[in-house]
């Protein structure tokens, strides 16, 4: 009751002014028998200090990257946020306004788009991004979808190098029958046994029939590492019509080259990398950009540029007729609601992290990343994959759930669990120090006696 | 309204111009004015075949997405690319403007009407879109 | 006001991160040169009280619930009271990992598993999931646990069509093609309601649901739910709700009661969290229990002799996944929030005082517009314009003009089945005095209607632009700045 302003005397000469004597009256419309079944567990409603002091208790029972240093990636990374960013996010005309649909009266969201989807367009290399779609992997599974309507074919090529969740999200919508997805593996390297960590380009090539409607390549991969790119885009134009559909994070393009350059159809991936906090997985924000030849097939919001009836130029929702409140059954997608703040959010940090800054911060990355590894290896670790990565990397590790479980007790957020290896990321916000930090647990874990013994030797 | 007498109109608002066994296709000034500015057209490939009455292309307002179908057997011949960079020659010439043509042996030319026969189903009343 | 990309000055923007302490052998550098970028960021520099400046002058262009009233139907644009949006941001929800090990999040889970637990009580449901980022994605969510619940009985091969009424948002046949069925369209009658004549006629052996928002898009509540629910589930159809319109009925009737099998409820209409220029919101999925197997993956469960919350995967016939991690974590914690803040009966008056609004607004606009269905409505209603049309004034300068006098217009052109449609939506968090006032409003354009239709027709006035030539926008699509 504290957030309706009515009082309950007006509430009665409102009811009075309808010929109502009671609220109750107001739902006479819904049978009785299903208002009677409508029994809840009347709790009553709290202040909110008590709320306030409720949720706090909650975020306490929570470990948070304040609290202990994170060597999770994965999908989800832990970088830094210019305080202007974090703050003017917050503006409520922001927050609390709708789809801009009154173009009059939302120049600043319609405005605050168009630039977000020019610092997409250019990060990546295409011609045309989107307002956003929900996450990286539903937004890799509408790629899936356009290239299978755009091609006229069926097959989808996954690599099993492909974010796992990303795969599963681009799977479950294939109950929809757009598409179909052929797993490609990944490729043993030449030295001894170790696998690379990226597409094995020769069953890659067996896999490409004509009836190919996309290729997926993940870029860095799940792993951290560089897909052979150039090979693959060849290889797709050589043998196939299908598209290109590019899984990037877009942290990674501030050093990597872009889908663009790449000559990629389509580029996806999930921008929480670029102004959104990590919140436990959401709200993050996918993204789209495309060709300007599949222009008319990108799903979701697009804010374009026009002029007013006083030759002002200004910014609208256009090419609404692609949508689903227009095209209804026909329409490519059913996105309504995007994640529009959350690309908000990676307008301004791009605007105050600056390109130089953008540099920086994917080169100390990349840097610690090198020297975690050299770390690693110095440490007797087998690095998993041999392929080269930008801040990503597997560490071989027998069991690593307990290997997690051992970091914890020293006070450090561990990798993402892979079969037989920890996944660890290395974004900006770590030190080398903490790098440190991390090898010497490890190396605890993992080679408990050899240390001792080494030390000891070393005593003799 | 602008209805040709030469031409053959569908109920759905297609008009039809017959050149031997080629039939050109397009949106009629009553179906143009209807459907308000027209941003965009969506043209059927070339070797597509349809059935008559089936769904060929497609015209775009701001606001609304309309089928153009098309009203006799045939297969895709000739499409009218020019309109992709200026769709607003429908509203502008809807007889000069065809969509798209095809290679047809006649089959749903009998269902067509005539000028006369169509005009009624052009009311002129008060715009409402 | 220029872009971003036009205030640029080169050097401006001094931001920088601390080098790390790394000796240059350490740490050979492994990326090879194929892969280097060598195309420009493209990212304006500005200084930091530049870049201020600019989205603080954004802001300034746009409007929020903060700045004034915005009855815009079907949308549920109420008041997001602030404690939600400060504890999203508390550390401890807000820099956590996804694929931390559970014990280290244990608040954050138990947060989300009452939040399911009290949504599955307010709609009458079983099990929910929080996995749906908005309400279309609900929907999707929800539609591809009905085809894999027909695919589970060996039904799907010949249940191919799903239902949906005219008056419905076009997100529910979006959907339905999306998860690849066909749409079979179900008209309303006279009333605004489903004609139960009509649907009886478009069910059949075919039909694998029918998907229904209750109150509908006109604002009615759907009185004959009960026998629609008889008939499609006689017919081997499941019911789907669309939770658009919950904030009409939440604590008074619950769509579990009225035979629904699966649900959306969108936490960013009836739970309060703000929209944010257009996302994100999220769009949990309830399900009865025959319908659990089906959800989404991972599901979390309580040990509740150890107090303890896990993430369960290992769940064979569940749909997969629909987006990476958990959903919008953020937007569930302002939702729990706010339940939290009414309770259970709270969120009663909430739907009551809703109703009470819109009947009221309904009834002080009705002197002067046409309104369509003129009985009791629920959360919103429709008016035309049909008696100004007379003076050539559209339903879209009406919502222009009412923008000069400090408000959000309602929904126009929607529903389809009326037509120059004007759906308004005022919330329970308007106050009587601002109804009034919106009336007064509406009174007054509708006498200018009639002495000055021109200055209608050239609303508005008092916006930092005019109305916005649409055509040139989609005929030539500029949708990203170029430099000249």
């Amino acid at each position: 009751m504290q957030y309706t302003p009515n009082t309950e005397s007006q509430a009665a000469e409102m009811l009075a002014e309808l010929g109502l004597s009671s609220l109750g009256d107001l739902f006479t419309d819904i049978p009785e028998s299903i208002r009677r079944k409508c029994v809840l567990d009347e709790t009553p409603g709290e202040t909110e200090p008590s709320v306030r002091a409720r949720l706090e208790q909650l975020a306490q029972d929570n470990w948070s990257a304040g609290d202990a240093p994170v060597f999770l990636g994965a999908g989800c990374y832990d970088h830094y946020i210019p305080a202007a960013a974090d703050y003017l996010l917050q503006r409520s005309e922001f927050a609390t306004s709708y789809t801009p649909y009154q173009p009059e009266i939302s120049q600043g969201i319609l405005q605050g788009i168009f630039e977000y989807q020019t610092l997409i367009c250019r990060l990546t290399g295409m011609a045309v991004a989107n307002a956003s779609l929900y996450c990286g992997g539903s937004a890799l599974s509408s790629a899936c979808r356009i290239a299978a309507e755009t091609v006229k074919k069926r097959k989808i090529l996954l690599p099993a190098s492909l974010h796992p969740e990303y795969a599963e999200i681009v799977k479950s919508a294939g109950i929809a029958g757009f598409y179909e997805t052929v797993e490609v593996p990944v490729a043993e390297s030449a030295s001894a046994g170790s696998p690379s960590g990226v597409i094995d380009l020769a069953a890659f090539e067996s896999l490409l029939d004509s009836d190919v409607a996309a290729a997926l390549i993940p870029y860095p991969n799940f792993y951290g590492a560089l897909e052979p790119v150039g090979e693959l885009v060849r290889l797709v134009r050589a043998k196939t019509n299908a598209l290109v559909v590019m899984s990037v994070d877009p942290f990674s393009l501030a050093m990597l080259k872009s889908p663009g350059e790449w000559g990629a159809d389509i580029a996806v991936g999930d921008a929480q990398s670029l102004g959104n906090r990590m919140s436990f997985g959401g709200p993050h924000l996918g993204f789209m950009a495309v060709t300007e030849k599949l222009l008319r097939k990108i799903p979701g919001r697009l804010v374009g540029q026009s002029v007013d009836d006083r030759g002002n130029r200004c910014f609208v929702l256009t090419l609404q007729a692609r949508e689903q409140h227009i095209r209804r059954e026909k329409a490519n997608s059913n996105i309504c609601s995007n994640q529009a703040l959350c690309a908000l959010a990676t307008a301004m940090y791009l605007t105050f992290i600056g390109p130089a800054g953008l540099k920086q911060a994917a080169a100390i990355s990349h840097k610690l990343t090198c020297y975690a590894q050299e770390k690693f290896r110095r440490a007797g670790f087998k690095i998993r994959y041999t392929a080269p990565v930008f801040q990503e990397f597997a560490v071989c590790v027998d069991n690593p759930a307990e290997a997690n479980e051992f970091l914890l007790e020293n006070g450090i957020i561990g990798g993402y669990e892979l079969p037989g290896a920890l996944l660890f990321a290395f974004t900006e916000k770590r030190t080398a120090e903490e790098v440190d930090e991390l090898v010497e647990a490890m190396s605890k874990y993992a080679f408990p006696a050899e240390k001792e013994s080494a030390e000891g030797e070393e005593q003799e | 309204m602008n209805i040709p007498q030469e031409l053959f109109y569908s109920k759905e608002h297609e008009w039809v111009r017959f050149e031997g066994n080629k039939a050109y296709i397009g949106i009629s000034d009553y179906a143009q004015h209807h459907l308000g500015d027209i941003v965009f057209v969506e043209l059927p490939e070339i070797g597509a075949e349809f059935a008559p009455m089936t769904e060929a292309a497609v015209v775009e307002s701001v606001k609304a997405v309309s089928p153009v179908f098309c009203p006799v057997a045939g297969k895709v011949v000739e499409v009218n690319e020019a309109l992709l960079d200026t769709p607003e020659k429908v509203n502008e010439a809807p007889y000069e403007s065809f969509l798209f043509a095809v290679e047809t042996d006649g089959a749903g030319k009998e269902n067509l009407l005539s000028a006369e026969a169509y005009a009624p189903l052009c009311p002129e009343e008060e715009e409402t879109l | 006001m220029k872009l971003l990309f036009e205030k640029e000055v080169k050097g401006s923007n001094r931001f920088r991160f601390p080098e790390p302490e790394v000796s240059a052998d350490a740490a050979p550098e492994m990326i090879p040169a194929e892969h280097l970028r060598t195309a420009d960021l493209g990212i304006p520099e500005l200084s930091e009280v530049e870049a201020v400046r600019h989205f603080t002058a954004l802001s300034k262009r746009a409007f929020g619930v903060d700045d004034g009233p915005y009855p815009l139907g079907s949308c549920t644009m109420k008041y997001t009271p602030k404690i939600c949006e400060a504890a999203a941001l508390l550390p401890g929800f807000a820099d956590i990992h996804p694929y931390q090990s559970p014990w280290t999040v244990q608040g954050a889970l138990k947060l989300l598993y009452e939040l399911q637990r009290d949504l599955a009580q307010l709609t009458g449901m079983d099990a929910f999931t929080l996995q749906p980022a908005a309400g279309a994605h609900g929907e999707l969510c929800g539609m591809m646990i009905v085809r894999a619940y027909h695919k589970s009985t060996g039904a799907d091969a010949q249940r191919n069509v799903v239902l949906v009424p005219d008056s419905a948002h076009g997100t529910n046949p979006a959907t339905a093609a999306a998860v690849g069925y066909q749409v079979r369209e179900v008209k309303s009658g006279p009333d605004g309601l489903v004609d139960l004549e009509d649907l009886k006629s478009k069910l059949g052996g075919d039909v694998a649901g029918l998907m229904l928002t209750n109150p509908n898009t006109v604002g009615l509540f759907e009185k004959n739910i009960e026998e629609i629910s008889r008939l499609v589930h006689e017919a081997g159809g499941l019911l789907y709700y669309d939770g658009a319109n919950l904030n009409a009925i939440v604590g008074v009737a619950r769509p579990g009661d009225m035979g629904f099998d699966v649900c959306h409820v969108n936490l960013h209409k009836t739970f309060a969290t703000p929209h944010g220029g257009g996302g994100p919101g999220a769009g949990g999925v309830g399900v009865k229990d025959f319908l659990a197997p089906f959800l989404p993956k991972p599901v979390i469960e309580w040990n509740e002799e150890e107090d303890v919350y896990t993430l369960n995967r290992d769940l064979p016939e569940s749909i997969g996944k629909i987006k990476t991690f958990y959903g919008n974590f953020g937007v569930c914690v302002k939702a729990y929030a706010y339940i939290r803040l009414n309770g259970f009966a709270g969120l009663r008056a909430v739907a009551q005082h809703a109703v009470l609004n819109a009947n009221y607004l309904k009834k002080r606009l009705s002197a002067r517009y046409e309104i369509p269905f003129d009985v009791i409505c629920k959360h919103e209603f429709v008016a035309t314009n049909a008696r100004q049309a007379k003076n050539g004034v559209r339903t879209l300068d009406i919502a222009k003009r009412l923008i000069d006098f400090g408000y959000h217009p309602p929904t126009i052109y929607f529903p389809l089945i009326v037509n120059e449609a004007m759906m308004f939506e005022p919330t329970e968090t308007e106050s009587k005095e601002r109804l009034d006032e919106i009336a007064a409003a509406m009174n007054t354009i509708a006498d200018e209607a009639e002495t000055d239709p021109g200055k209608v027709k050239g609303a508005p006035y008092t916006t930092v632009i005019g109305r916005v030539d649409e055509t040139r926008a989609a005929r030539h699509p500029v949708l990203k700045y170029v430099s000249e």
